[in-house]
């Protein structure tokens, strides 16, 4: 004979047991409902489209070794890194292009990232708020790029040249490539030094 | 106080590098030119459109110059003779310890044309008892500049196209004498085409030649930093 109270402490378990089924049940159906929402992806906003602003960049030549400003009107980001970024692509675009005057493979895809920090040294004397920037390059650019003191150099200031002519407050410019100091570009201009913006300025050509 | 100077005399004999590639030396009383035939061994610099590498082109254009700048009297002193590996440092320890008075490192490219000449973009300091090995060639920066000057005006003279920049180039910037680094590109025509790469003989005998007479006319000015 079963005594009553476990009779009793049976019937509560089996409805407890009952309930808890019943809450996750509801709960599976909840979750299923807040994914299916996630991934409608019907836009409901239209996309918002950055305006053309005026941008320079500086363009190396070849044949001279000059280095002449081009005015462009280009959407860019209003992040200041991401901003150097998307600039300094622009300009490795230029270089790739099949008629270019500095011509260099890898194009935007050469620019991994663009870190601005706080200058330091006498590059901080420059302005209050002066900049070092980090360009960091792929390898793939750094092992792609033709050799040569000129080349390379050229290379090296026009960056340095873009970024002076778009965020002033940027005086010093190191080099990475993959995240990683490399002594030289494709084995001429110096990677481990600081580059200080004021000396690459635009410049004209060859003496013939 | 004899011992004092005896160990500052050990020590220093001591902190001089041995050479290791028995650089080919020449008497110290004459103006003294360092040749540096970039890259060699292990390291063959940029590829030229004829195949050549450019550590074989600088060798012969190295073997070139030091002929042309002997024949006009200059004591040359030359890096590398052969195909041999010397990393930038060993170089300039090379040309710094040869005390020369003059220092011209060898490259050649396929880009652009004519011949490029690098100074260092080290900021012109005064000369001083020690100096920063990355930074040596500071104190120098100004008679270098002189020398460009000087070649330049040669190699125009000599109907060259010719561009003077400046750049951090390793080995270029730990130097203690006037340097200038001489890049030998291709000569082209007004419409851009190839007319002598710079691996060709004749080219590279007249950029030699250019190039010595550019001497004799830095030679004749003031030599002091």
């Amino acid at each position: 004979m079963i005594p009553r109270y476990q009779k009793v402490l049976f019937f509560l378990l089996l409805a407890a047991s009952l309930a808890m089924a019943g809450i996750l049940w509801h709960l599976r159906t909840r979750a299923h409902q807040r994914l299916l929402a996630g991934e409608d992806s019907v836009p409901t906003q239209a996309p918002e489209v950055t305006a053309a602003e005026p941008a320079t960049l500086v363009v190396a030549s070849d044949a001279d070794g000059s280095l002449l400003p081009q005015d462009r009107a280009l959407p860019l980001p209003a992040d200041p890194g991401t901003r150097a970024r998307v600039l300094l692509g622009k300009l490795l675009d230029v270089y790739a292009a099949p008629d270019a005057a500095h011509p260099v493979g890898g194009g935007a895809p050469g620019i991994a990232q663009v870190f601005l920090l706080p200058a330091t040294g006498d590059a901080a004397k420059a302005a209050p708020d002066a900049q070092t920037a980090v360009v960091n390059l792929t390898g793939s650019f750094a092992a792609g790029h033709p050799s040569g003191i000129e080349t390379e150099t050229l290379t090296v200031l026009s960056i340095c040249a873009t970024l002076r002519a778009n965020l002033p407050q940027v005086v010093a410019v190191r080099f990475l490539v993959d995240g990683q100091e490399r002594p030289t570009l494709a084995g001429h201009a110096d990677l481990t030094r600081t580059y200080l913006t004021a000396n690459a300025v635009p410049s004209g050509g060859s003496s013939q | 106080m004899r011992w004092i100077s005896w160990a500052v005399a050990w020590m220093a004999s001591a902190a001089l590098p041995v050479a290791a590639q028995s650089p080919q030396l020449a008497p110290a009383a004459r103006y003294g030119i360092v040749l540096d035939a970039a890259h060699g061994g292990d390291d063959s610099g940029g590829k030229l459109t004829s195949g050549q590498m450019e550590k074989a082109v600088t060798l012969a254009f190295n073997v070139r110059l030091r002929s042309m700048l002997s024949a006009r009297g200059f004591a040359v002193i030359t890096t590398r003779e052969s195909d041999t590996t010397l990393p930038p440092d060993r170089r300039a320890e090379i040309a710094n310890h040869a005390q020369a008075q003059a220092c011209i490192p060898l490259h050649a490219t396929e880009s652009g044309s004519g011949v490029h000449l690098f100074v260092s973009s080290i900021t012109p300091s005064r000369p001083t008892l020690f100096v920063p090995w990355k930074t040596a060639q500071s104190a120098w920066v100004a008679r270098s500049l002189a020398m460009a000057g000087a070649l330049n005006a040669a190699l125009l003279h000599a109907g060259m196209s010719v561009t003077i920049e400046r750049t951090f180039l390793p080995g270029l910037d730990s130097l203690t004498c006037p340097a200038v680094a001489v890049e030998v590109a291709p000569d082209r025509a007004q419409d851009g085409s190839v007319t002598a790469e710079p691996d060709d003989a004749a080219y590279q005998a007249k950029v030699a030649s250019a190039l010595a007479a550019g001497m004799l006319a830095f030679r004749s000015e003031k030599s002091e930093p």
